[in-house]
């Protein structure tokens, strides 16, 4: 069970439109990645709540089909 | 256990326990990296802790996710609140934050 590094962006682009979003793959099994997103809809959000948005972009697969996303948010 | 037992269980947990920590593993033998790594954090931060482990039953490791809206393990609780998981409590960690929301939660730290 893995996803890619473009499957993953994308969803986050569908529910952030205006996302900025780089995402190394830590481990290349697909399953452990690093990203980086900046969107203008985290300001004023707290980290918590900046990850929960990701997290629900990414529709249940964080923690299924993808084991580990270290996140970096940011609103600019 | 069923679901609605899971969740009294974690908020009896929680209720009772200034620092709790769901985790995968026993702080003495986390079985899982970013367990063992806020485990790392609160040792190194001398802060006493609760550890319960999501691996003893299917209806407390999903239960755990549900409760707190938080798809990964390790989950920390301070003073009933949910802080977050191993990226944001590292992150906390390293910019000083967990120190001081320990501080203003009156959790002693060494």
């Amino acid at each position: 069970m893995a996803m890619d590094a473009a499957e993953i962006e994308r969803m986050i682009k569908v529910a952030l439109p205006d996302a900025r979003v780089t995402i190394e793959d830590l481990a290349g099994d697909g399953d452990h990645y690093a990203a980086h997103i900046v969107s203008a809809a985290f300001k004023g959000k707290s980290r918590l709540q900046q990850h929960q948005m990701v997290y629900q972009a990414l529709k249940g697969r964080m923690g299924n089909e993808l084991h580990a996303l270290a996140l970096q948010t940011s609103a600019e | 256990m069923a679901e609605n037992q899971a969740h009294s269980h974690i908020a009896k947990d929680i209720a009772e326990n200034d620092v709790v920590l769901f985790m995968k593993g026993t702080p003495v033998m986390p079985q899982c990296g970013f367990s063992a790594t806020v485990v790392r954090v609160l040792n190194h931060m001398g802060v006493a802790f609760k550890g319960v482990n999501v691996l003893e039953s299917m209806e407390m490791r999903q239960g755990i996710k549900e409760f707190s809206n938080w798809p990964t393990i390790p989950h920390l609780y301070v003073k009933g609140e949910f802080v977050g998981g191993c990226d944001i409590v590292r992150d906390m960690f390293q910019s000083g934050e967990l120190e001081t929301l320990f501080k203003d939660k009156g959790v002693k730290a060494a």
